[in-house]
């Protein structure tokens, strides 16, 4: 079925998507130990509790054997004391509710303790992405986050919550059933433990074989389901250009690959029963033939014998949960190396230690001979110096790549220029707190992030503490009021992201009033290209200057109509101020701007 | 049941796969059985008589057994899992074929997670349920007979002692199969909730940091993560409550069984072996029967993914395809009569008596608000929707009456939002015509003004865009989707607000190229600049579904209705701004 498709489809190659490749790390103490630092907090807690109820439950278990097989077949039974059985019957009993008793206490705290451990784990490293700079993001697609800080912390919870746990109990486990073994029998106990070896083989190599298998199961299932997902985000295009047909030919190679993929996996899962089973068989064997042998000579009597039998099935749990464990830890060395990546990252902009806390401000911005460099080759801005006034409204004009983001991204502190200075007030950027700063200046995005929650929930965004009364205010002085009485439930209406509730308009009306909300004394724009209908347009405008009055304004423009309103046009190409002045001296020079102006009203038939 | 049934097809090509792995299934059972009862006649007849005749005969036995047993779990395993694989194969194609065929009205009112979610959650389970579910049911309830059946044969009492004890254990895992259940959906729910408020957090990572509102994001998500914590505890609790107190009825089982079978033995009714092997067939019982909840649940799970999955296979394409022939070319003259369109039964018309006649060689230019029903025109004439009332006709023959395909590879689409695949330029560009060459598809990226920015790329025409078209502007995406609709050489063009992002000199060079492409062709331009769409030969103004004005640029200015109140808002900046110069040059 698979090569025959293969042959016949030329579609075979038509979509690409990102696979992950699947390595193994190998063990590495250093991160181990790092790792353990998390467990710390509750070394003296919860762990120690979880420990001693383990420890109970582990010698129950380990003791009944003994007297069941040794004790009850060996001599009371014998004996035929029916007191005594009672009294050896009572005693288990005891044992048994000792040992419910620990197994309750046990599951509790272990996942008390797996739970908080990595509670705290990832809160750390969402709150440390949080402090992050642009160009951390800049760099990584939003996916590749996320599944850090989802799954990749995650898949560390089994070794938190039983793992470590587990771990000493099966040690405890295996040594105390050899110790037994060895002081019922030195010989038998010799000739049944050659099993433990071969479940140890099984349990690490095949085991390890089979989870490369399964792992290569999940990258083509994320394959399929990444194709699924875009096959029908698409699918207005496939059926605009009827390739329907096309796409599930490729479709039919994504499933046969994944049906390939999983054939070979469960045929090789397959396998690792019947191995678990033969050695245990093999065990038994062993058990039966020298067993017999020794009760021929009179070493071992039948009540030892049966004590071995019911032992010999116990070794397999421990040394199945040991191998599984070291798998589990090998998987856990690439997610906590990826985590400990994001956790070592230092944001780029860093405050001074005694940086001054900055309060009310009037939004006077001094760039002085600023120099900046995204990477060495090349230079976002040669050294500029400009001075925006309290109050003034600025347009940046410029093609893409001129440097208008990156003035606003340094005014912000986004980044640090490589040379010069910027000035807020007087005050150098670097020698002020972050959040002082960042507080007294709002961006307006082009694209602005719809959070889903009510559309009050996403106004008050900008300002978490402001009243209904406020965050109303603030909608009615942008002019969003009108339109967000319109929907069904008004301030209360439930929006999302990807929802198609919200018109690219009415999208950058909220944004506004979120800015609003927040009350900064400097505002930077950048001015959407979106298609929005001239009526909507013509309420931007507006409320655009609603927005921006009294306050020291930052434009990256793109309409004409703000462009002339501003106080202050800086044409920027490749990082150079070209010119700059006001709209009327700018088109008296007959410079770039006038070029740029003519050009955008030239008549096209 | 009746899911099932309907969904038989899929499964029954492979009965085969199902049937051996039951017959493996069987086989080690009833080997497993064969363990103790080993150990039972080891001690009895070996041992005790000290007899060690029958010992090599045991050993070899066992051996031979623990082979076949091997051997069936090996098939019983491999097969089963074949089964549910060579099912869901087919499943999946099947829903594929149909996904990529229902109409646009059905992914209007579908959710793209809920659709995915039975696409992977519910496909799997109903896997999982035919590999898996399905023959450990009958293995449970197999290897629970035979072991009692076992037991009961050597001392009827014994039998009734462990039997004893499996009301208490049917209610417990009763019991907690009722609360667990519901306490993983929390779990689950919690965890969307938290990674819901992650992906959006740093979705929106630029719009936070524009507020600077880390702090606040971090306390919103310790909200999510603590609740996730609580639910997980919660859970974890239940766990607590339960699982000890079903293993303590198994070794109630163990203790009864050593106080009444002790008894037994030394009244001489059963012998050393038997109580010996009772010990472990215990486990057999009790072992399985904890998991028998579990399995039941699986199969309602299992129902309930089959219905949704039922849900698409069954739904209606709505859009039925022509029985013509495909083959026939569109020459592109489009003629509305009387058109009246409604997306949803009983709300308003999107549109209302259209009328309008293109023939090819026209440009047709269609402007108004939000919501007017210009992008309904155009999806009409591709019959991605049907009119509720009235005629479109191409060539002066009713739509429905061209084959789909037809009818979709002469018009080419650049939808508004310009959505491209992650996939190559080249394979974008090229994907309503797989087979173009190079040069095609060159020069369809030059008519579109989208081949010197695509040589920039670092591995040009190579370079794969990830998720969305991530990397490109809008912009550019806008252009790439341009030159993927001139690249089927279509005979009717339709740009739905195609060059909204793109600056005005590259769009006015767009328009240029196209007036040579285009020429003999029609062409549907859908703006909201008039700058776009001046040049048009007819220009269409639209309001609630309704041609509120027709005719030419320079007609429509003198009209004194809705276009020129669109004209004076855009152009009044040209006044502004030009006027001294004008008046200077005059």
């Amino acid at each position: 079925m698979a090569t025959e498709a293969k042959k016949k489809s030329p579609h075979l190659k038509r979509f690409h998507y990102t696979q992950d490749v699947a390595v193994d790390k190998p063990f590495n103490w250093k991160q181990m130990v790092r790792l353990m630092t998390f467990v710390k907090p509750y070394a003296k807690t919860l762990l120690p509790i979880a420990v001693i109820a383990m420890l109970i439950s582990t010698a129950v278990r380990l003791i009944v054997p003994v007297l069941v097989g040794t004790y009850a077949i060996g001599s009371v039974i014998p004996s035929e004391d029916i007191n005594w059985l009672i009294q050896l019957i009572v005693g288990i009993i005891i044992l048994y509710i000792l040992s419910y008793i620990g197994n309750v206490v046990r599951i509790k705290y272990v996942n008390l303790l797996g739970q908080n451990v990595i509670y705290d784990l990832r809160k750390k490293l969402f709150a440390h992405v949080q402090r992050l700079s642009n160009r951390f993001f800049d760099k990584r697609s939003a996916g590749s986050i996320i599944v850090r800080i989802m799954n990749d912390i995650n898949s560390l919870q089994e070794i938190f919550t039983n793992g470590i746990i587990n771990l000493l109990m099966d040690v405890v486990m295996l040594v105390s059933i050899i110790g037994i073994l060895l002081y019922l029998s030195p010989p038998l106990a010799l000739a049944v433990m050659i099993i433990i070896p071969i479940m140890f083989y099984i349990s690490t190599k095949l085991r390890k074989n089979i989870r490369r298998s399964w792992q290569d199961v999940r990258i083509q299932q994320s394959r399929l389901n990444s194709h699924l997902n875009e096959s029908m985000q698409g699918i207005r295009i496939t059926q605009s250009f009827a390739q329907e047909t096309e796409n599930t030919e490729y479709f039919n190679g994504v499933n046969t690959d994944n049906y390939d993929s999983w054939k070979t996996a469960t045929r090789k899962s397959a396998m690792f029963r019947p191995f678990v089973e033969m050695s245990n068989a093999f065990g038994t064997a062993i058990l039966l033939g020298v067993g017999a042998l020794l009760i021929i000579n009179g070493t071992v009597t039948v009540a030892t014998f049966v004590t071995f039998a019911l032992f010999i099935g116990m070794f397999w749990e421990p040394i199945s949960r040991l191998g599984q464990m070291y798998n589990q830890l090998l998987m856990a060395m690439s997610a906590s190396e990826r985590i400990f990546e994001f956790l070592d990252e230092e944001p780029n902009v860093k405050e001074k230690e005694n940086a001054i806390e900055l309060k009310d401000i009037e939004g006077h911005i001094v760039f002085d001979q600023v120099e900046f460099a995204y990477d060495e080759k090349r230079k976002a801005l040669h050294e500029i110096s400009l001075e925006m006034k309290p109050g003034q409204s600025v347009a940046m004009v410029g093609h893409t790549g001129s440097g208008k983001t990156t003035i606003a991204n340094l005014i912000n502190r986004f980044y640090d220029p490589t040379k010069g200075s910027v000035k807020v007030d007087g005050y150098d950027l670097r020698d002020v707190r972050l959040d002082d700063l960042r507080q007294r200046i709002s961006v307006v995005l082009q694209d602005t992030f719809i959070f889903s929650g009510t559309i009050m929930e996403n106004i008050r965004f900008g300002r978490p503490d402001a009243s209904d009364e406020e965050v109303i205010e603030a909608a009615k002085v942008v002019g969003a009021d009108e339109f967000i009485q319109r929907l069904a439930e008004s301030y209360e209406t439930e929006v999302e992201e990807r929802g198609n509730i919200l018109s690219a308009g009415e999208r950058q009306l909220l944004s506004f009033a979120r800015a609003l909300l927040a009350n900064p004394r400097i505002i930077i724009l950048d001015e959407a290209t979106a298609s929005i209908d001239t009526e909507t347009e013509v309420k931007i405008q507006k409320a655009l200057k609603r927005l921006l009055k009294g306050r020291t304004s930052i434009i990256i423009a793109h309409r004409l109509s703000t462009i002339r309103d501003s106080d202050n046009i800086i044409v920027l190409e490749q990082g150079n101020i070209l010119e700059q002045g006001n709209h009327d001296e700018l088109m008296k020079q007959k410079g770039e701007y006038y070029e740029l102006v003519k050009s955008q009203f030239q008549e096209n038939a | 049941m009746d899911v099932f049934k309907k969904l038989q097809q899929y499964y029954w090509p492979y009965k085969r796969y199902f049937i051996l792995s039951l017959i493996g299934m069987f086989i080690v059972t009833l080997v497993t059985v064969v363990y103790p009862i080993a150990i039972q006649q080891t001690i009895d007849n070996v041992m005790t008589p000290a007899d060690f005749t029958l010992l090599p005969y045991i050993i070899i036995g066992f051996i031979l057994l623990m082979i076949i047993k091997s051997v069936a779990i090996y098939y019983q395993q491999y097969l089963g899992d074949l089964f549910g694989i060579s099912s869901v194969y087919l499943v999946r194609d099947d829903l594929y074929k149909k996904l990529q065929r229902l109409s646009f009205k059905y992914y209007d009112n579908a959710k793209t997670g809920d659709l995915m979610s039975r696409l992977t959650a519910d496909v799997e389970g109903f896997r999982f349920f035919l590999s898996f579910g399905c023959a450990e049911l009958l293995r449970i309830l197999s290897l629970v007979i035979v072991s009692l059946g076992v037991m009961f044969y050597w001392s009827i009492p014994m039998g009734l002692v462990t039997m004893s004890a499996m009301p208490f254990l049917a209610v417990s895992v009763y019991m907690f199969d009722k609360r667990v259940h519901p306490a993983f959906r929390g779990i689950r729910k919690s965890f969307g909730r938290m990674n819901t408020r992650v992906q959006e957090n740093i979705s929106g990572m630029s719009t936070v940091k524009s507020l600077s509102r880390e702090d606040f994001e971090i306390s919103r998500y310790e909200d999510k993560g603590e609740n996730y914590r609580d639910h997980y505890l919660k859970t974890a609790g239940i766990w607590a409550k339960y699982f000890p107190f079903m293993e303590a009825v198994g070794n109630f089982c163990v203790v009864a069984l050593l106080a009444f079978g002790g008894y037994l033995v030394m009244q001489g009714q059963l012998t050393v072996g038997e109580l010996s092997a009772s010990f472990i067939l215990v486990w057999y019982i009790v072992g399985p029967l904890m998991n028998f909840g579990f399995v039941v649940n699986m199969f309602s799970q299992a129902k309930a993914s089959g219905e949704r999955l039922l849900e698409i296979l069954e739904s209606d394409l709505e859009i039925e395809d022509s029985k013509r022939p495909e083959g026939e070319e569109i020459k592109g003259h489009i003629t509305f009569k009387d058109v009246t369109l409604t997306y949803v039964e009983d709300d308003d018309e999107a549109l209302k008596n259209v009328s309008f006649d293109a023939p090819p060689g026209k440009i047709i230019g269609l402007i108004g608000a939000t919501g007017s029903g210009k992008t309904s025109i155009t999806q009409l004439m591709t019959r991605f929707y049907e009119p509720e009332a009235g005629e479109v006709l191409i060539d002066g023959r009713s739509v429905s009456d061209f084959s789909l395909k037809d009818l979709r590879k002469d018009i080419g689409f650049v939808l508004q939002e310009p959505f491209l695949f992650s996939t190559t330029i080249k394979e974008n560009i090229s994907y309503g015509n797989p087979e173009a060459t190079q040069e095609e598809i060159v020069q369809a990226a030059k008519y579109a003004q989208a081949h010197e920015f695509i040589l920039e790329m670092p591995e040009g025409y190579d370079t794969v865009l990830g998720e969305r078209g991530m990397g490109l502007s809008g912009g550019q995406k806008q252009r790439i989707s341009i030159a993927r609709a001139l690249l089927i050489n279509p005979n009717v063009l339709i740009l739905d607000d195609a060059t909204s992002a793109v600056d005005m000199q590259t769009e006015f060079r767009i328009q240029e190229a196209l007036k040579e492409v285009m020429d003999q062709k029609t062409t549907f331009i859908i703006a909201h600049r008039i700058s776009s769409l001046k040049h048009a030969d007819e220009i269409i103004v639209l309001d609630e579904g309704e041609v509120v004005e027709r005719g030419k640029h320079e007609e429509l200015i003198n009209n004194e209705g809705t276009y020129k109140r669109i004209y004076d808002i855009q152009y009044q900046d040209r006044e502004a701004i030009l006027g001294k110069e004008v008046k200077q040059h005059v």
